[in-house]
């Protein structure tokens, strides 16, 4: 099979890491050979497969050792449940530096050092939550990954990320070989949101590939640095991502993806009662000229 | 005073008591000049051991550093390709820098372009730079093809060439089917050696990576040769000249020579010579490809290992007799045509020539600095020489460098006291100077200023400067020179030992004190 690299990319706490992490563990329980590069400053992409605190990263590790070219590739990958391979590009303190700088040098050292090389099905990207620069856009470059998953749920600010990430997306697609491969739905348990969900990714040219529906127990294996899968391999949510992993092995919706407008989202929000309509005539006004509209 | 019918240079006018007044009046009254016996004192404290070992531990700092940047490198490999264009993505000063760089090495016009990000680049991009870039550089300077690489600021907001072309193209401001390899060149990584090597690769892959269907290894009859970062224009001409000499049908993948070397006959050339877009695409039908300078083609060698199916030949730089010798034998080898004996009898000449001034070159030690591959065949033959090298530096050499360095040097007695420094730099440099003095210093223009502290010390401390390397931006003509095969190694020979040469000479100059050894005949 010829590697696929897939990356993740959604709102800024919405659960990419917690989400991608399951869904490899499902993946390498079907045997299938992966790689998580964790491309975030706070480098927490592989806690979960590896039982640690943070990874040492490629960039805090070059910082130590003077350079990037003074590290092997052994020094910066590791294994961990079921051969899950795990690298974090890591970066700066927040405040300095270029953490989108840390992500391409991290990318092109791990080309460099041969580790696409080694014998894997997938490599999985989790990205930092907004594609804030050229450095976050690294993972889907050409030649890199090729399908993006948006990992999303029924709150307004988390579906208009997804919405700006496919506008990302367009701009890369359109003079390569990108694709929005689907969208992740990681229940928050808001009203009709699978359909919502399902409604939002028509328009956007996808398909919700999977619904996740909330269960403490993931909250559960997190606190003991374990994905479900391999906390309590029989619980139901384990089941739901070996669904997620085993749909994406089978996926070949792969589009350039079709964004859609402000006011679409909004009337798309409204539609479904997330978002009151606006009343352009309170714009604007302060209590007191309120108070006194009302006495007149 | 200057008078117009007399007009000096700053030398020696401010020679003069009216300049000397002035500048010393300067000096006392608005420079916050310390004390001259403090100034003394420090500075004969930057020359002990003492010193050297602070300076060893330096962390966070480079002083004077013997490499310079990844797309000065890229530009190099770029002129060596027939009708291109280099193009640098990023700010206009960079490449201001790379053309009065080659400016004043190669005392040519340089042509070369930037995109100009400014500002606003930096916050948004730098696309549409790209778009408005490559239409006008097209239309101005209408080259066949246009090769991009990268400054820092493109490189730290990480724009990405390969989708910023493809727009480009989409949007229509240059046609789909124009040429436009690329290589991302970032300044704070490697040197101009990973420069080169980058943008060699782009330029191989963009313009053979997806036509390898109906290549063969082989079929052409020819050898495919790649210099790296060179800028002796004569070793381009060696190669050419030695293989035709052998009757190898080969291809210079990038050869500037031409467009480096342009006459003054009235006619400007913007474009002159260089390696042709079908011999680039027809090179993964040789028999092999042979890198001139291995240490520092290390993405070369991987493109043309998988991508070519090549086997590459292992094989040192062709400097000096024996590695010569190794590389012709290497391309007899694998073409199966015999070396001539206009090769052999050029051979003879070095070695006639190696014996005849061995007596001077015997046992005199040099310090040297330059880019890997050069330095290591410098070092070699100066060992060859029966001379002894005893600081070897290479401010752009990896781990892999200075193991094989230390491999060539315990090969030779005459290697025996020599240490390698890898990413040390000219600073450093200086510090052994003083501590364990060589008789000469072997680099580019830049070591003058060591030369300079180590007379200031005093006469019997002085290291003078031999030029050899890249660049040399304060004597004439010397990028024409070759380094390369035997031809080469007679150059080398003769600057080496003219040098030494002249250096007694200016020692038995004191009529009635040292003239007793004069000689009229060396």
């Amino acid at each position: 099979m010829a590697l696929r690299q897939c990356a993740i990319y959604g709102k800024g706490g919405i659960g990419k890491s917690t989400t991608t992490q399951n869904l490899v563990a499902g993946l390498a329980e079907l045997g299938k050979k992966v790689m998580i590069v964790g491309c975030d400053p706070k480098a927490d992409s592989t806690r979960l497969i590896l039982h640690a605190k943070a990874q040492n990263s490629i960039m805090e590790m070059a910082a130590n050792a003077g350079s990037v070219e003074d590290l092997e590739l052994e020094d910066v990958m590791k294994v961990g449940y079921r051969d899950i391979k795990c690298v974090e590009s890591g970066g700066p303190e927040p405040g300095v530096g270029c953490a989108g700088r840390g992500v391409i040098t991290a990318i092109n050292f791990l080309e460099e050092e041969g580790a696409y090389e080694e014998d894997l099905d997938f490599v999985f990207y989790d990205v930092l939550g907004d594609v804030v620069c050229g450095g976050f856009a690294m993972p889907i470059r050409e030649n890199k990954a090729q399908e993006i998953y948006i990992v999303c749920s029924g709150e307004m600010m988390a579906m208009y990320a997804a919405n700006n990430i496919a506008k990302g997306i367009v701009k890369y697609a359109n003079s390569g070989s990108v694709r929005l491969a689907g969208l992740i739905c990681n229940s928050r348990n808001t009203a009709r949101e699978d359909e919502l969900i399902m409604e939002l990714a028509r328009q956007l040219g996808t398909t919700m590939i999977h619904f996740v529906p909330r269960d403490n127990v993931v909250q559960r294996a997190e606190i003991r640095r374990m994905t479900v899968i391999e906390y309590e391999p029989t619980a139901k949510q384990a089941q739901e991502y070996r669904d997620l992993a085993n749909k994406i092995i089978h996926n070949k919706n792969f589009v350039i993806p079709t964004p859609i407008t402000m006011d679409e989202l909004e009337d798309l929000l409204m539609g479904f009662g997330i978002m009151e309509a606006e009343d352009e005539s309170i714009v604007g006004k302060t209590a007191a000229e309120e108070q006194m509209a009302v006495a007149a | 005073m200057q008078v117009v019918e007399d007009i000096k240079p700053s030398y020696p006018l401010f020679r003069d008591d009216q300049y000397k007044g002035m500048l010393a009046n300067k000096q006392q009254q608005f420079e916050g000049r310390i004390d001259e016996g403090k100034l003394a004192e420090t500075f004969q404290w930057t020359t002990t051991l003492e010193y050297q070992e602070l300076n060893f531990k330096r962390e966070a700092l480079t002083i004077n550093p013997a490499k310079a940047c990844q797309p000065l490198g890229a530009v190099l490999c770029a002129l060596g390709f027939e009708k291109t264009l280099p193009y640098v993505h990023g700010s206009q000063g960079c490449v201001a820098y790379f053309r009065t760089y080659f400016n004043r090495h190669f005392k040519e016009p340089i042509a070369c372009v930037s995109d100009s990000m400014t500002e606003d680049a930096a916050v948004f991009g730098g696309q549409k730079n790209m778009y408005d870039g490559l239409e006008n550089a097209l239309a101005l300077y209408k080259p066949d093809m246009i090769a991009v690489s990268t400054t820092c600021m493109a490189e730290v907001i990480g724009d990405d060439l390969n989708a910023f072309i493809g727009n480009t193209k989409k949007e229509g401001h240059i046609a789909q089917d124009f040429p436009v390899p690329y290589a991302h060149t970032p300044s704070f990584v490697g040197s101009h050696v990973t420069g080169w090597d980058n943008m060699f690769e782009g330029i191989a892959r963009y313009f053979t990576l997806n036509t390898m269907a109906d290549k063969k290894v082989g079929s052409n009859g020819k050898i495919n040769i790649v210099p790296g970062f060179e800028t002796y224009l004569g070793n381009f001409r060696v190669i050419h000249r030695m293989l035709d000499e052998m009757g190898v049908a080969h291809t210079l993948l990038s050869d500037p020579a031409e467009v480096l070397d342009t006459p003054a006959d009235g006619e400007f050339r913007m474009y002159a010579g260089g390696t042709s877009m079908a011999e680039v695409k027809d090179a993964p039908n040789a028999i092999t490809t042979f890198l001139l300078q291995p240490m520092q083609l290390e993405k070369t060698r991987k493109l043309v290992e998988t991508t070519w199916t090549q086997e590459v030949p292992k094989a040192n730089i062709p400097m000096g007799l024996e590695w010569t010798d190794e590389w012709l034998m290497k391309v007899s080898e694998v073409t199966g045509k015999p070396i001539p004996a206009s090769l052999a009898k050029e051979r003879g000449r070095l070695v006639d020539m190696m014996t005849d001034s061995h007596t001077w070159l015997h046992g005199k030690k040099f310090a040297l600095y330059g880019d890997p591959d050069f330095v290591m065949g410098l070092a070699k033959f100066l060992m060859e020489l029966g001379a002894e090298p005893i600081h070897v530096l290479c401010h752009n050499g990896s781990k892999k460098w200075n193991k094989a360095m230390q491999k060539v040097l315990a090969d030779s007695p005459y290697g025996a006291g020599c240490k390698a420094y890898a990413g040390s730099d000219l600073w450093h440099m200086r510090s052994l100077c003083f501590t364990e003095k060589p008789d000469f210093l072997i680099g580019n223009s830049y070591g003058k200023f060591i030369q300079r502290d180590t007379l200031q010390k005093g006469k019997e401390f002085e290291v003078p400067l031999i030029r050899l390397g890249f660049p040399i931006f304060d004597r004439h003509h010397l990028h024409r020179m070759t380094t390369l095969g035997y031809e080469g190694a007679m150059y080398m020979l003769t600057t080496l030992v003219n040098a030494v040469l002249e250096r007694l000479d200016e020692e038995t100059r004191g009529m009635g004190t040292t003239d007793y050894n004069y000689d009229l005949v060396r």
